[in-house]
């Protein structure tokens, strides 16, 4: 079954082996660069009956009216991983995530838990729990009791001592008798997680857990977050629009857009190989190029751009190239080397160049990132990391942009080239 | 020059001040009254203080039995129009629903209106099905008027309240009954609480309703209102200042018990 | 954990062509018991507001309807009430009873700006200025209301005595020399003329005024103060300019809360008053309860009723604000 590519937004599949007519190459070569070999095998012989996965949805939708909030989707999420949606603001993953909590009757579909159809039961009889955005404590009970709801819900007489293991997991033994609003966010936020864990879910939802935090905090939760997931073993999904977060803590990601999810697999592997310019510029930064393919030798593409020639490993190519083809040519900022015109010269052969003139520079530590207008287009972006600082590299110098060839990857060149790029600050 | 500065400065202040005095100062009148010993049916002037009327506060003829009736009716007013003001308040504030539109404006209708108007029409109405006067009358006619405060309080309080606190109890094993009774309605009291409240004080006061529909039933405004033509008795005074010092007992309680919980939190 | 997961995505089954999946195919797919839970949804709201809406629509709509229909009729206590469509009522009741009409929407006019005056300053001290004592002013504005309404309004009676030291005073001041001269009292006494009525009405609905006022005021954010005047406005320009516009809704919903009960009311007319200074709340209550001339009572209710309701309607729409409904 081929994915259609032709919609924009539409996605070619990464997922190997579900989708053959999709450059099958591309995925495992990048994957097992990344993934340890037990998940590469898992992922290249999709077995759908072998262990029920943990969350299985089927053709799962949500439309208001005329508006689809979630295009039908198939997921299937493997016990015990640590799953993340990501997308901007409003692209449907929230409306995923509740139709799994069984918050939000679905339009279509099914939601399958552990193997078992879960679509008709209501929340309460669902063996999920979530962590809400913006935590959803009640506010009129105290730290013990919110934590204890779950239990005593269920009909469980001697809380006491769970909830006190819990409230240690999370290191809040002390406050157990305070009210919500007597704590600061961190703390909510973990007595949400223990509130939620203490059930022993099958699958643990989080809705922009760390949402409301400052910058440090998140930082500090998210490894907190990683070590109970590990600790206790149940499979997380994660909803984030943070980019950074999902790659952090997630060992699977699926980027979702308007209602559908544009890509999925391991972080890196997304960051590596983007299949849509959605993709390459939500995830990170991404300089694309139009290009045209010359010819194809040796899977290798060799493209003409504005700018010259550049090459493509063919491998690398989201879509079938044929010569006369429009492609993207891309490449994250980091792969470049930044070298001033004068030391053109010294460049080894082989490498992709592009000329241009240093637009602006921003000094922020760690490596400064230039922006170099040239002929391929206006605003490529390039970050050094701050070695040894070139005095010369300063706004109006010539420069030329080197990088490995392997390092660029290819997308289809009908899509919008600047989706994803703003949406991480509307978000 | 000093001073000049002070006053312009606390101007605002001190014309808050006197306001206060202006709504103040008729209540400490009843209050002292209530210990005059009046010469006279009329108790407009100072005679000499007497704690009579407070030894003796049903002294009179007729006073208690007119406080028994409208405590009573303020009591079942205040349920019924508690529990119907709520349930439609959960309506409005939670649902989508044809005819959303049109129910707010019903609710906000009765606060519009005159009491004078809806006294006479109800009271028209009755005397047409020829209903007789009396106690459930009156009742009816004060459920419909506490209603629409009661929904106008529950429904500020329910709007304001997270619907994911619900979603979370439901998301925690909570069936539907269970989530109302254990987080949406201890979350909603001090609503429901608040239109109680005012439903109980609206009843207990009413006048010009009250006279529209009551027949020979007197209620204690009614029993008042009469005996300002013949000259009031202390007593009325007496349980006036009664009222007055129980509602300023009961918010210091208040307060006092919802400051020494946040002490000891 | 490192298993990756599986996933074709945005693949209905069943469906290749589409990717989006068509609707009806999508809502064919939905389990019966969620239709039928969805069913029973939409019902809830209905049987919530059954008991309430019906108590409102036979309590409060229909008298309307009926007031409507009484006001038309004609008839006597014996004979029983007909409808004949005498129109003629309105016009006769308007006719009699026009100085009432216009006292009563003077008075309880003068009365909500009085109101407005005085309760907003109380309002803005308890909002901004009155820092832990604001729990306790509070207290003592709603107090008042636990002592029933006519005890209190009789109290004024008492301050506002011919021989009591309130009139005195004002006497010796030759304050009532200017007030008479003005037309609302009349020689050495306030009983018994417009100022009491007035007077009585402000006292009584002036916790109406003060509680939105504070509502709103106490919802403007404190450091919008100091913006202001870091923005070289004067304190005065600041209230005019920041703090009143953004009180509007208080004011709005307040001068509503006072100006429609105070026109109904006659209560203070009556206690405070003499013969001129009946309103036509006492018009209707004597109509009903003595005179039994039904058809006149629901002329002039009827007519009170159409006045405040294009009062409060032109106002509201003058006000831009419909937040009260």
């Amino acid at each position: 079954m081929t994915t259609p590519r032709t919609t924009p937004g539409s996605t070619p599949d990464p997922a190997p082996g579900s989708a053959p007519g999709a450059t099958p190459e591309t995925v495992p070569a990048a994957a097992s660069g990344t993934a340890p070999a037990p998940g590469t095998d898992s992922a290249a012989a999709p077995t759908p009956d072998a262990p029920p996965d943990a969350v299985l949805l089927g053709g799962l939708g949500k439309r208001y009216g005329s508006f689809t909030a979630v295009h039908p989707l198939d997921l299937a999420v493997p016990k015990g991983s640590f799953f993340a949606l990501l997308g901007a603001s409003g692209c449907g993953k929230t409306t995923t995530l509740r139709m799994i909590a069984g918050l939000e009757p679905p339009t279509s579909g099914s939601v399958r838990l552990g193997g078992k159809d879960v679509t008709a039961l209501p929340a309460y009889k669902r063996p999920v729990n979530t962590v809400f955005q913006n935590y959803a404590l009640f506010p009129h009970l105290d730290i013990f009791e919110n934590v204890a709801f779950g239990l005593r819900r269920r009909g469980i007489k001697s809380v006491k001592k769970q909830v006190g293991e819990m409230l240690d997991l999370v290191q809040l033994g002390p406050l157990a008798r305070r009210k919500p609003h007597q704590l600061s966010g961190g703390q909510q936020q973990r007595v949400a997680v223990a509130r939620a864990l203490i059930n022993q879910p099958e699958v643990l939802l989080l809705d922009e857990p760390l949402g409301a935090l400052d910058l440090k905090l998140r930082r500090q939760m998210q490894l907190e977050l990683k070590r109970i997931q590990t600790e206790v073993g149940i499979t997380f999904i994660h909803v984030t629009h943070d980019q950074e977060e999902a790659m952090t803590m997630a060992d699977t990601v699926a980027v979702m857009n308007a209602g559908r999810v544009e890509q999925m697999g391991a972080p890196a592997d997304l960051y590596e190989n983007p299949a849509s310019t959605f993709v390459a510029n939500f995830l990170g930064t991404s300089n694309l190029i139009e290009a045209e393919v010359a010819s194809v030798a040796g899977g290798v593409l060799h493209l003409t751009t504005a700018g010259g020639p550049l090459t493509l490993p063919a491998a690398r190519c989201a879509v079938p190239a044929a010569v006369g083809g429009k492609v993207l040519a891309g490449v994250r900022p980091e792969k470049i080397t930044l070298a001033h015109r004068d030391d053109e010269q010294r460049i080894p052969a082989g490498r992709n160049r592009v000329t241009g003139r240093i637009a602006d520079s921003s000094f922020i530590g760690v490596s400064t990132q230039f922006v170099v207008d040239s002929p391929v287009g206006a605003a490529l972006e390039v970050f050094v990391p701050n070695v040894d600082r070139d005095q010369r590299l300063v706004p109006g110098a010539e420069v030329v942009l080197h990088w490995n060839p392997e390092h660029t990857f290819g997308l289809d060149a009908a899509q919008d080239i600047d989706a994803g790029t703003d949406e991480e600050e509307a978000a | 020059m000093r001073a000049v500065r002070w006053i312009r400065r606390n101007l605002v202040v001190i014309a808050g001040v006197l306001t206060l005095a202006y709504l103040i100062v008729p209540n400490l009148v009843v209050l002292a009254f209530s210990f005059n010993k009046p010469k006279g049916r009329y108790n407009y002037t100072w005679n000499h203080f007497s704690t009579d009327a407070w030894r003796h506060p049903c002294g009179v003829p007729g006073m208690c039995g007119s406080l028994g009736l409208s405590l009573r009716i303020a009591v079942y007013a205040t349920i019924g129009a508690t529990v119907l003001g709520t349930m439609t308040a959960f309506a409005l504030a939670r649902y989508r629903f044809r005819g959303r539109a049109a129910t707010n404006m019903l609710i906000f209708l009765p606060m519009a209106m005159p009491e004078v108007v809806m006294g006479a029409s109800l009271g028209t109405l009755f005397l047409n099905m020829r209903i007789q006067f009396g106690f459930w009358t009156i009742l009816i006619a004060h459920i419909m008027f506490c209603l629409s405060f009661v929904v106008t309080a529950v429904k500020a309080r329910v709007m304001s309240m997270d619907p994911r606190l619900e979603q979370a109890a439901q998301d925690l094993y909570a069936s539907p009954a269970q989530t109302f009774l254990r987080v949406t309605l201890p979350l909603a009291a001090p609503g429901i609480a608040a239109g109680a409240l005012l439903s109980f004080a609206l009843s207990f006061d009413d006048y010009i309703i009250t006279s529209f529909n009551a027949g020979n039933s007197v209620t204690f405004p009614m029993y008042v209102w009469g005996s300002a033509q013949r000259g009031t008795p202390v007593q009325v005074n007496v349980i006036g200042t009664a009222m007055f010092l129980l509602a300023v007992v009961l918010v210091l309680a208040g307060q006092l018990v919802a400051g020494r919980r946040r002490a000891r939190a | 954990m490192s298993g990756t997961a599986t996933a074709s995505v945005n693949r209905p089954p069943g469906s290749p062509g589409s990717p989006n999946g068509s609707g009806a195919a999508a809502s064919a797919s939905l389990p019966p018991e969620l239709a039928r839970a969805a069913r029973r949804r939409r019902l809830v709201p209905y049987l919530l507001l059954l008991a309430g809406v019906a108590w409102l629509l036979v309590f409060f709509v229909a008298p309307m309807v009926y007031q409507a229909s009484t006001s038309v009729q004609t008839g006597s206590l014996e004979a029983g009430f007909k409808v004949t469509w005498h129109f003629a009522t309105y016009w006769d009741a308007l006719h009699a009873y026009w100085p009432q009409f216009v006292r009563s929407l003077a008075y309880s006019a003068i009365a909500t700006v009085l109101c407005l005056a005085i309760g907003y300053p109380l309002a803005y001290t308890i909002a901004f200025r009155a820092g832990r004592w604001r729990n306790v002013v509070m207290m003592l504005v709603i107090a008042p209301f636990f002592t029933s309404f006519l005890i209190r309004t009789l109290a004024w009676e008492t301050i506002l005595a011919d021989q009591g030291p309130v009139v005195s005073f004002l006497n010796h001041v030759h304050v009532l020399d200017v007030t008479s001269w003005l037309g609302v009292t009349s020689g050495d006494r306030v009983m018994a003329t417009p100022l009491a009525v007035v007077c009585g009405l402000t006292y009584n609905f002036l916790p109406f005024m003060v509680l939105p006022l504070y509502t709103s005021l106490e919802r403007v954010d404190g450091r919008l103060h100091e913006a202001a005047g870091d923005l070289y406005a004067t304190p005065f320009t600041t209230f005019r300019k920041v703090t009143f516009p953004l009180s509007l809704p208080g004011v709005v919903a307040g001068t509503l809360l006072t100006f429609i009960p105070a026109s109904g009311d006659y209560i203070n007319a009556e206690l405070l008053g003499s013969t001129n200074q009946k309103m036509v709340g006492s018009v209707i209550q004597s109509q009903f309860l003595r005179v039994l001339d039904y058809p006149t009572a629901a002329a002039l209710s009827f007519i009170l009723m159409a006045v405040i309701l294009a009062i409060v309607t032109v106002y509201i729409r003058r006000a831009g604000t419909e937040e009260l409904v």
